[in-house]
């Protein structure tokens, strides 16, 4: 089976977001970049079934230069292909206009089951699994957190508010993973070492076919028009604990009174 | 003039309350625009919801009743949605941002050659053109996003639990319209749909959340919350530290890799306040903060804390909240 692991090159969950002069950007000194964590479910179970079933496994981004640290990690791990779709001199593309790049390289290969994270943690749209797969006329299946093979088909568990659903798709289809599919590998120092060696395809848009000004600033139709930090907070206020009771008391009675919510 | 089309979802022939505050969004959105206003749903042997929708101002309801579309299928339900939208002509198209609307909405936009404003915590019209704000970076930001000009559809998923859902002061007329899909292409399909732990809430949804995290010390800890939770009719949550010490599921963690969450009520007790957690639940609107340790970064977001023992303060909580009500 070909399999397609679509990721995006996020900061680290750690960072402290700094808006840029701009007003609609984040300032991106200090940030350490990392692959975000739902992809990484992703490439794990991409990597894990190729492994029980053969096939291959085809890394993908839509990035600048600094997302081949992230298809160099891919490949460590055990992808066999790495490709960016550059970003250059593209600013503002929407979630359609990333999944319309993605799909168009994507059609040009062969694929059985494409691959990501329910959300990159940058945006956090999280729609680009349905895009994806409607620009790319296949069923999907999100928010997996456990897959059975059938012939030709999957299983998937999801988790929905309150409950869990068992989702029966055919193949091809689009995969959303999520925290509790697995546990992503570590790169072993062989895999690093081999990963240094590896190509890493840069295609255009022209090469997925998307023309960039049908995408791309203006054209874009969902725009960031400012972004800014979340309101400060007021300071705390501290309710003596001596004695647990009088506090809880104390508590209650100023999350009813004072602030009205019980 | 803006015509809104909703997109109702309905789960054992019940309609979600996200679906009721994303059908009185669209309601004074289309007022404010002098537009008409309409809501699809899809399903089987769901005709009698219909009546429910024309209350919160639907003057039509679009109705997609078919065995096959007994059980969710995103493909089944996008399939709805866009019929209704060819008949109805809407420029703007809303679906609560729910695990349902996130697969349609996305899907249909896609379709339509268009994007989503996804989760938004606001929305507003102005000149024809929509505008909200929504998280990013796991609520660490807030950005303020605009539909593009030259769209004609416009789509936007609104966060559950965040607007209010009202009746209309004039009910539309409610009128309904079946949908005649044709053929339909479904190649993924619920199968089977298993019932959480009774009587949870889930984290997303919940009005109130009470929270643990490290300080707990162990999953033998969740029931003195869980006691909290009834008192209050909170859900449980879970910081990344409990979840990944593996004393709870996945589907209760909150934070930047777990549930992006905004109650208005949010008990934190024994966690410390990752800048990942912070990010998952900062924006809720009431934050307590019980934590032995008083420099723990939660109290930096709190509204009210308690520096001590969770383990004596969390049940005098439940006795103090059992008193409230009695």
């Amino acid at each position: 089976m070909n399999h397609i692991v679509c990721f995006a090159y996020v900061p680290d969950t750690e960072t402290k977001i700094r808006i840029a002069a701009d007003g609609v950007s984040i300032d991106e000194a200090d940030v350490k970049w990392i692959v975000s964590p739902y992809d990484e479910y992703a490439l794990e179970e991409a990597l894990k079934t190729k492994e029980a079933k053969g096939g291959t496994v085809t890394a993908i981004t839509f990035g600048p230069a600094r997302a081949d640290t992230g298809l160099r990690e891919c490949l460590a791990r055990g992808a066999d292909e790495a490709i960016r779709v550059a970003s250059d001199g593209l600013s503002e593309v929407d979630s359609l206009g990333v999944a319309r790049l993605l799909a168009g390289v994507i059609r040009t290969l062969p694929h059985d089951v494409v691959w990501m994270g329910n959300k990159g943690v940058g945006t956090d749209a999280q729609v680009l699994v349905p895009m994806l797969a409607e620009l790319l006329d296949l069923p999907h299946v999100n928010l997996v957190t456990k897959l059975e093979w059938k012939d030709g088909a999957v299983l998937a568990h999801r988790e929905i508010e309150g409950a869990e659903e068992i989702v029966e798709m055919s193949l091809p289809g689009v995969i959303g993973a999520t925290k509790g599919l697995n546990e992503p590998r570590y790169a072993s120092l062989k895999g690093i070492m081999a990963a240094k060696k590896k190509a890493i395809a840069v295609k255009t848009p022209a090469d997925a076919g998307v023309d960039p000004a049908t995408i791309a600033g203006p054209a874009a139709h969902v725009r960031w028009t400012k972004l800014e930090l979340p309101p400060a907070r007021q300071a705390v206020k501290l309710i003596p604990a001596d004695d647990p009771a009088k506090a809880a008391t104390e508590l209650m009675n100023l999350l009813k009174n004072e602030a009205k919510v019980l | 003039m803006s015509n809104v089309l909703v997109f109702i979802e309905q789960r054992d022939g019940k309609i979600r309350k996200s679906s009721l505050e994303a059908l009185t969004l669209g309601n004074s959105l289309s007022k404010k625009s002098g537009g008409a206003l309409a809501a699809v749903i899809a399903g089987s042997g769901i005709g009698a919801l219909a009546g429910e929708l024309g209350a919160y101002g639907a003057s039509k309801v679009f109705v997609a009743d078919r065995p096959e579309l007994a059980l969710f299928s995103s493909e089944g339900y996008a399939a709805a949605l866009d019929a209704a939208a060819t008949a109805f002509k809407p420029s703007i198209v809303l679906a609560s941002a729910t695990v349902m609307g996130r697969d349609v909405a996305p899907r249909f936009a896609a379709r339509r050659g268009v994007s989503v404003l996804s989760d938004v915590m606001s929305l507003d019209v102005a000149n024809g053109r929509i505008t909200g704000e929504r998280p990013v970076y796991s609520g660490k930001a807030r950005v303020l996003v605009t539909a593009a000009a030259a769209a004609e559809i416009q789509v936007a998923t609104p966060r559950p639990n965040v607007f209010p859902a009202s009746k209309a002061e004039a009910p539309g007329a409610g009128e309904v319209v079946n949908l005649d899909l044709g053929a339909l292409k479904i190649r993924a399909k619920v199968v089977k749909v298993q019932a959480a732990e009774a009587g949870e809430i889930d984290v997303a949804e919940a009005d109130k959340i009470v929270t643990g995290g490290r300080g707990i010390k162990g999953p033998e800890s969740w029931p003195m919350l869980r006691a909290l939770c009834i008192e209050l009719g909170a859900a449980l949550g879970a910081s990344r530290a409990a979840v990944d010490a593996g004393w709870i599921g996945h589907e209760h963690q909150v934070g930047q890799t777990g549930k992006v969450v905004s109650p208005s009520l949010y008990i934190a007790c024994g966690v410390s306040g990752a800048i990942q957690h912070l990010a998952g639940m900062g924006s809720s609107k009431v934050i307590v903060a019980i934590n032995k340790d008083p420099e723990a970064p939660i109290f930096k977001v709190a509204t009210y804390g308690i520096v001590g023992d969770l383990f004596q303060i969390v049940p005098a909580m439940t006795e103090a909240a059992k008193k409230l009500k009695a």
